[in-house]
């Protein structure tokens, strides 16, 4: 059992299911024995807006928020919020992201407006100090055939960034889906976890 | 580590109060949802026996609360930290009058205004109040803090207020839960009229009764194992309360605190003990110089805002950089700057039945004093059509305000309310102007729920919390019987209409009344997809459907011979309101469906 405070950064965008995912993640240390604090700002996530939610366990946590660029792994659901939040890593962390691309809508360009990124997760190279992992969500989950999958296969990579038994995410899997499902999100987990397993071997 | 127990779960700060609550016994609850409370009414309504409503503004909250509490019911009350305003009035004599049953009062604090207009600290005000106030560091002290609140609220005679801010309320933590108590009703109204009816020749023995109770609170404060000493370094000594504690427990773990749970009344003997204790004594505290005040009135040497941010809320780093400049901490490095990416503003929905209204108002170029609700989001670009947002109710007041002293009256003189804001504080308001004579409008935008804060039900909504059929309140009858005598009724969806009828409200000589109605786009159901798209060889590039502002609605990337932007529409998100065809001038807009019968 690791003896230190570990903080989990999990970002995207409203109705991506950042909360739900983190709050699978946080049944799963609850599960492992540890103390979980978390934390997110609610509100706006239903008008399209930027979705956070930090999550720290270890033995005793006390503040429920990350202090600024000691993320340990983080976890993103869209490639333009990897980049936002890169800065975050701290140095041997890990940056792991789908490379989903979601462009919030806008009309024709401002002067001096911010374009959306052409490669975001290149671009992070720039500004995290940790491993940038990326994840190409949309293929895996078209040869599962089901792009619903997704978010379970970035649970399977998350789960590969942390140290925690892996029975006890896919015991979590099989309780929180559908019982049909069962077995195609086992599959999505497992596809996740190998696509981070290899790139850190 | 402990072993797994059944009876320990990660709650949020909201959850935790509830279950408090019903360990408690309480069996009623009353509130007006305000982030970030509104969650904590709806988990209490959830509990076996329990009895949970909305009331349509905070004031009338406590006043029910109040009346619960005389029959002998626990209590418990809801609101955010600028719903505690409103309620002020009852609140500051029911102090002097006492409780029956247990009465417990939320006040939930935005430090950092996540989704509020201001961060006032309500620690102020419960003293203000004379009631006592706890101050949870996470959801077990919110849990058990409630708990006790109750019952500190029957053996003092008083109600108490239990104030978290949103870290507490939207943070999950850890909470082991005790056994609950089967909900009591209490059993009927006792007369006790030297003690209810707050006369002046009652009051004044009441309030001497109130300041007598806040020293014996204070001595029950100072007891209080929840105002607690954790004594260790002789050199650094830290008192502070409430999510703050965390930060600075983190960063200083070696120093001796006093980590207060009842800021007031304060715990002097605990603060006198580590100040002998510690060569140093730091206060730690977010927002207020507040339990620094009560320190420095005793005459204690401590240090706090000279060092620790007044504004916003705290966090690790800001925390550390005060105990940096307090020369308690190293210098801590610049933290790193994040990649500029495209911002992604909260914007009215695709389908939002708002637009439309706020259309037509930019259209006849009105100054629009605001309320509070999802249409304060149209103060935004593209729509920059809302020019006021002070607290609820405020439109009709500014805008009566304006239009009677303005000398060079230039633009249409209009106030924009929802539904639920225009229940809760518009109708006294739309009564001053009607009796005044005043030449304006009231727009009420009903979506018929109070959305902003997830879709609550409102006197207009017909249901209640608990699921009851109810009798619904209909706007127009309230108009009416106002004395409005031009009301217009319009469906925002139909632009031309809504238009004109905005223009006859806006030329009437006097106070006149549009309802510009339609069903919210998220609540009670979110809107089904219905997509139109843009026929790209007819779109000219004008621009006309990107300035309603609708999130369906994007550039292209694909240019017109021009050089003028194409746009396109996102059919996962379209609802079909048809508002970017109504602007449309070369008919470039078509729903999906059609083009597909064309294309066959």
């Amino acid at each position: 059992m690791n003896e230190k405070t570990t903080n989990v950064l999990i970002v995207g965008v409203g109705g991506q299911g950042v909360v739900l995912a983190s709050n699978i993640l946080c049944a799963v240390v609850v599960e492992a024995g540890y103390d979980v604090k978390k934390s997110e700002i609610h509100g706006m996530s239903q008008r399209g807006g930027v979705v956070t939610s930090d999550i720290r366990f270890g033995p005793e946590v006390l503040s429920p928020l990350i202090a600024k660029g000691t993320v340990d792994v983080m976890m993103a659901f869209e490639a333009a919020e990897a980049l936002r939040f890169a800065h975050e890593v701290r140095e041997g962390g890990k940056l792991m992201s789908s490379l989903t691309k979601l462009a919030p809508p806008k009309g024709p360009t401002r002067k001096g407006q911010i374009e959306y990124p052409e490669n975001p997760l290149e671009q992070a190279k720039e500004f995290c100090k940790g491993t940038i992992i990326p994840i190409d969500t949309d293929t895996i989950a078209r040869e599962l055939g089901n792009m619903r999958l997704a978010n379970t296969i970035l649970l399977g990579g998350l789960s590969a960034g942390l140290d925690i038994d892996e029975t006890i995410w896919t015991d979590m899997i099989r309780k929180m889906v559908p019982p049909k499902t069962i077995d195609k999100n086992l599959a999505a987990f497992a596809r996740g976890r190998e696509v981070v397993s290899l790139a850190e071997a | 580590m402990s072993e797994k127990q059944e009876n320990r779960l990660l709650l949020y700060g909201n959850d935790a109060i509830a279950h408090g609550a019903r360990e408690a016994g309480c069996y009623f609850a009353v509130a007006y949802p305000g982030t970030p409370s509104s969650e904590i009414l709806p988990a209490f309504a959830q509990f076996p026996g329990v009895f949970a409503k909305w009331s349509p503004n905070e004031k009338v909250a406590v006043e029910v609360g109040i009346g619960s509490s005389l029959t002998g019911t626990r209590t418990l009350v809801t609101m955010k930290h600028v719903g505690v305003n409103v309620a002020m009035d009852p609140l500051m004599t029911f102090t002097y009058s006492g409780v029956r049953g247990g009465f417990v009062l939320v006040s939930a604090d935005d430090p950092e205004m996540h989704s509020s207009q201001n961060e006032q600290d309500n620690r102020c005000i419960a003293k203000f109040a004379k009631m006592p106030v706890f101050d949870p560091s996470n959801s077990q002290d919110a849990h058990d803090f409630t708990k006790i609140a109750f019952e500190l609220s029957e053996q003092f005679n008083t109600p108490v207020m239990l104030r978290e801010t949103t870290r507490i309320a939207h943070a999950q933590t850890m909470v082991t839960l005790g056994e609950w108590e089967e909900p009591v009703q209490g059993e009927h109204f006792v007369r006790d009229t030297s003690r209810f009816v707050m006369m002046p020749n009652f009051a004044r023995p009441r309030h001497a009764f109130a300041e007598q109770r806040s020293l014996d609170l204070q001595d029950w404060s100072n007891e209080w194992d929840g105002n607690r000493l954790e004594l260790k370094s002789k050199k650094i000594g830290i008192i502070t309360s409430g999510i703050a504690y965390n930060y600075v427990r983190e960063l200083l773990p070696d120093a001796s605190y006093l980590k207060i749970g009842m800021p007031w009344p304060f715990p002097d003997k605990k603060a006198k003990e580590i100040c002998d204790y510690c060569d140093r004594v730091l206060i730690v505290e977010e927002l207020e110089p507040f339990l620094e005040e009560e320190a420095k009135i005793l005459g204690l040497p401590v240090e706090g805002k000279k060092f620790v941010p007044r504004e916003g809320e705290l966090n690790l780093d800001r925390v550390a950089a005060s105990l940096a400049k307090a020369g308690l901490l190293d210098e801590v490095p610049e933290a790193r700057e994040g990649a500029p990416v495209i911002p992604r503003p909260p914007v009215l929905c695709a389908g939002c039945p708002h637009r439309g209204i706020y259309m037509a108002l930019k259209k006849v170029n009105a100054d629009v004093y605001g309320d509070i609700g999802c249409y304060t989001l149209a103060a935004l670009p593209p729509l920059e059509t809302l020019h006021t947002c002070f607290c609820m109710g405020a439109s009709i007041g500014n805008t009566i305000g304006t239009s009677l002293t303005e000398s060079d009256h230039k633009r249409p003189q209009v106030a924009v309310i929802g539904d639920g804001t225009f229940y809760h504080s518009g109708i006294t308001g739309l009564l001053d102007a009607v009796t005044s004579g005043v030449n304006m409008t009231v727009v009420i935008v009903d979506n018929s729920i109070t959305a902003m804060t997830g879709g609550q039900e409102n006197p207009g909504t017909g249901t209640d919390l608990m699921g009851n059929t109810v009798p619904a309140v209909k706007l127009e009858e309230i108009v009416t019987a106002l004395g409005v005598k031009k009301l217009t009724v319009s469906d925002t969806y139909d632009f031309d209409t809504t238009l004109a009828q905005l223009r006859e409200a806006i030329e009437y000589e006097g106070t006149s009344v549009v309802i510009a109605r339609r069903p919210c786009a998220l609540f009670p159901k979110k809107k089904k997809t219905n997509p139109f798209v843009v026929l790209e060889d007819v779109c000219n590039g004008c621009g006309a459907c990107f300035r309603i502002g609708c999130p369906a609605i994007a550039d292209s990337g694909k240019r017109t011979g021009k050089g003028l932007a194409i746009a396109e529409i996102d059919p996962a998100a379209c609802t079909g309101c048809e508002l970017c065809v109504q602007v449309c001038p070369v008919d470039a807009i078509i729903p999906q469906g059609k083009r597909e019968e064309v294309n066959a």
